[in-house]
């Protein structure tokens, strides 16, 4: 579906996908995660997708829902240990890429993809790819937070426990370590058997995150996190995801500028599901390379 | 008018309406109950006894009905005269012209026998293996005293009946077995060590029989000299006595305490006569059992059936279609259920059964006949629609968002479906349950095809390996109320019975649901319902 010449005039001239930026990435993190992930859930286990400095590669990827296109060939690389946000109008695409890279919208009936979206050198698109171990390296947090019925405990060992995870001295350790990871720990440690539903909105954010975290996943995957918080909860979860870039590579949807200039190191901007620009943060928001970028990120769009 | 349609536009006389249909249907369900509950409750209560004069002789007995003047037909009063041995009747209808004043003679008694019914007169005398003890007044507060050891007795021989006769009877059946497959195989040793067995257990059995026969005949030697009111005598041996009430001579202490024993009676004990007087134990216990039974069983094969339907299932019109069959499966009348019960579960599953593991046993059927599991099966085939329905519903209540959470995690799609859906699911899982219990407990006819009987000789569960016998034929309370009812010859005498097994039916099914609700509330409180 790569037809440049079926782009709409203003974006005729798409400039390459510039080679992301290596931040934090370093050999040594990568090689102690091998350990963690050394469960034979191949195609994934391969070395590239552990030390690679691109975590996620996404390559001509075409996405149908029924006969509507919601994707039009996107092509676009995620840094290791970086944060990348999308950015763009509502109804551009940007949820629907995301959940592309974990396989999510598998789930939706009538789904077309065409493309690839790779992992290292793995293609996770591809026939036989483990999907269940797919989602394991690719946590997510839902614009909306969504714990389950259950302790707080609970919600944070899930992810351990449908792997078999039984011990209960490593699933201690596993949730404390995870609230703390999500700067939850000092609000909830003296309430863990208590629901997860009785939390704030913020704080409910808060442990969907330390329950993506719990899975020690490569990547975590967030939409609009912050979308029903306060500007205080805000704050905290921004916070955390620059705390987190140096364990993880984070991907974020958000529609709040502010919120991308703070936290991203790289930007990706899209309209009407095509990708327009992206590349350095600081570039993007200083520099627009597009005009399309520079109404949309000064508000004068549409 | 503009106000009439003001009123109307704001919607005050839709409130109106509604809450009025709403009385309407509380104040009718209010009034069923109510009412069996009134008939039902006061039948325990002791009633005056009232002598008369008539023409014919005089009448003593309970003034248990009036009838107006009705045309030619002059006013008449029903009497509950008792001594069915003696009249052929418990009841007489009589002119009330004829009728003199009333009297209310204090020596008069209503004595609960084990056979014919209550005796209404008085006790002239009493002896002692034919020697007279006392005579008179003396004789009643004499009679009185002895009842409660009598009573005993007889609570004992019927414990050994039931109990270590009941418990031979089951061992010497088993050696008979055994016996009958040695035979075959010609093994002489075993076939004497068996016999010597059998020849031990007779034995015991004897003895058992003669000192149940002792018990019995000590029980006989205490009687009672009994009179009518129009003269005639009859004696009665004091061990078929089961309660004397001199309702005349009684304060409302003593005709409350008569009054309490009556309904334990009633709640705790085997029923008698046919079943129109005595307790009607086995009945509640046949009902609750049966229906713990069904619940079982729905549970698994409803849940299953909607998991499948609503989760795995590509939707399409073949789902469409068997959704629509299931949802009929409620309107399929439930004598038809029963007589698929009887084909199919009694006599190809069961007559199966008996053949690969009963053989022994035949032609005497084990499963091969109606019994408490099939009758449950049955019951379970008819609720289980409304236990997909619900669960059906209960399973698309679950968020989106907490699957998608769940398989994000990388749970497979199972685990999110027992992990988050089905505990979420739970409470509306029990509402299911909770509407197929209340229909369940209250069918009768499918019953009839495929286990419930008018009187079982044993209870579905008692203290004998493997004490659940789901083998067995159960009696059961909607039963109970047709058989008390309709097929009794001394139904006028029965018929407070109707309405207190009626009473204790509806009781059965409420304490039931409470207890379902009661879970469905502690779960709900475990799932936590706000969101903020
Ligand atoms: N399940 C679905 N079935 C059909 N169309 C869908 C589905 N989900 C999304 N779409 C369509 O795909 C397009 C992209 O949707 P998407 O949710 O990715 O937008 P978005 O950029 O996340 O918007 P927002 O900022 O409002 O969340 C929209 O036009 C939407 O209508
Ligand atoms: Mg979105």
């Amino acid at each position: 579906m790569m037809n440049p010449g079926a782009i709409d005039m203003e974006i005729d001239d798409p400039r390459p996908v510039p080679e992301p930026t290596l931040l934090h990435a370093s050999l040594d993190g990568a090689a102690k995660r091998v350990g963690i992930f050394s469960q034979p859930d191949l195609p994934l286990t391969d070395p590239s997708v552990l030390s690679a400095p691109t975590m996620l590669k996404v390559e001509r990827l075409n996405l149908f829902y029924g006969e509507k296109q919601a994707l039009d060939d996107i092509n676009l690389q995620v840094a290791r240990n970086s944060v990348t946000s999308f950015i763009g109008p509502s109804g551009c695409g940007k949820s629907t890429l995301l959940r592309c890279l974990n396989r999510m919208n598998d789930l939706i009936d009538d789904v077309r993809i065409q493309g690839r979206v790779m992992m290292g050198d793995t293609d996770i698109y591809a026939p036989g790819t483990d999907v269940i171990a797919l989602r394991k390296r690719a946590g997510m947090v839902f614009q909306k937070s969504n714990p389950f019925p259950k302790s707080i405990f609970e919600n944070v060992a899930y992810g351990l426990r449908i792997q078999g995870q039984g011990d209960r001295v490593v699933l201690e350790e596993a949730v404390e370590r995870s609230l703390k990871g999500a700067g939850l720990w000092e609000e909830v440690k003296d309430r863990l058997k208590d629901s997860a539903q009785g939390l704030s909105g913020g704080q409910q954010q808060r442990l969907c995150i330390a329950r993506a975290l719990a899975v020690r996943p490569e990547i975590i995957l967030m939409d609009e996190p912050c979308s029903a918080l306060d500007p205080i909860a805000t704050a905290r979860v921004e916070e955390l995801i620059l705390e987190l870039k140096r364990e993880f590579t984070i991907v974020i949807v958000t529609h709040n500028m502010q919120q991308a200039a703070r936290v991203s190191d790289h930007t990706a901007f899209f309209w009407m599901g095509k990708l327009i620009e992206t590349g350095l943060t600081e570039k993007l928001f200083t520099n627009p390379g597009h005009r399309m970028t520079e109404d949309y990120i000064t508000g004068r769009f549409g | 008018m503009s106000r009439l349609a003001e009123r109307f536009r704001q919607g005050g006389v839709f409130v109106w309406l509604s809450a009025t249909v709403l009385a309407f249907c509380l104040a009718m369900i209010i009034g069923l109950v109510g009412y069996i509950a009134a008939k039902g409750m006061g039948y325990f209560w002791p009633s005056p006894l009232v002598q008369v004069q008539t023409p014919d002789g005089p009448i003593l007995g309970e003034i248990t009905g009036q009838q107006p003047t009705h045309g030619e037909e002059p006013a008449k009063t029903q009497f509950r005269v008792g001594n069915r041995d003696i009249y052929g009747q418990d009841f007489r209808w009589v002119p009330t012209a004829d009728l003199s004043a009333p009297e209310f003679p204090k020596d008069a008694l209503l004595i609960e026998r084990l056979e014919y019914g209550p005796f209404i007169g008085r006790i002239v005398s009493l002896s002692h293996d034919g020697q007279p003890v006392a005579t008179g007044p003396a004789a009643i507060t004499e009679a009185a005293s002895r009842l409660p050891e009598t009573l005993r007795i007889r609570r004992h021989i019927q414990s050994i009946e039931k109990g270590q006769v009941g418990d031979l009877n089951r061992r010497i059946e088993r050696i008979r077995l055994a016996r009958r497959k040695l035979e075959e195989g010609r093994d002489a040793s075993a076939l004497q060590a068996l016999d010597a067995k059998a020849a031990a257990l007779q034995t015991t059995y004897d003895e058992l029989q003669t000192s149940l026969e002792q018990s019995r005949s000590e029980s006989k030697a205490w009687i009672l000299g009994l009179q009518t009111v129009d003269g005639q005598t009859r004696d009665l041996p004091l061990g078929s006595v089961v309660r004397m009430v001199p309702a005349n001579a009684m304060n409302r202490f003593d005709k409350l305490g008569v009054y309490l024993s009556r309904l334990w009676e009633f709640l705790a004990d085997d029923p008698r006569e046919s079943n129109t007087e005595g307790g009607i134990f086995p009945a509640i216990f046949g009902t609750v059992m049966m229906v713990l039974v069904m619940s079982v069983l729905v549970v698994p094969l409803g849940v299953i059936t909607a998991l499948y339907l609503r989760e795995y299932a590509r939707q399409g019109w073949v789902v469409r279609a068997v959704r629509v069959a299931v949802n009929n499966l409620a309107g399929v009348p439930s004598i038809v259920f029963g007589v698929f019960g009887l084909g199919f579960f009694v006599y190809s599953l069961g007559g199966t059964i008996d053949q690969l593991f009963f053989s022994d046993s035949l032609p005497t059927p084990t499963y091969g006949t109606g019994g408490i599991l099939w009758a449950s099966l049955t019951l379970s085939l008819l609720t289980v629609p409304v236990v997909v329905v619900a669960t059906e519903e209960a399973l698309g209540a679950v968020p989106r968002s907490q699957r998608e959470a769940s398989l994000a995690m990388g749970a497979t799609k199972w685990q999110t479906l027992w992990n988050i859906v089905l505990p979420s699911a739970t409470p509306g899982i029990l509402t299911g349950l909770i509407l197929a219990i209340a229909r369940g407990a209250g069918e009768v006819a499918p019953l009839m095809l495929t286990g419930v009987v008018k009187l079982a000789p044993s209870m579905p569960l008692d203290g004998t390996f493997p004490f659940f016998h789901l083998d067995r034929k159960f009696m059961h309370l909607g039963f109970h109320i047709y058989d008390v009812g309709f097929q009794s010859p001394n139904s006028e005498a029965a018929k407070p019975m109707v309405f207190m097994a009626s009473f204790l039916l509806l009781l059965v099914v409420v304490i039931l649901n409470l207890f379902a609700l009661n879970l469905r509330r502690k779960l709900r409180e475990r799932l936590g319902g706000s969101t903020f």
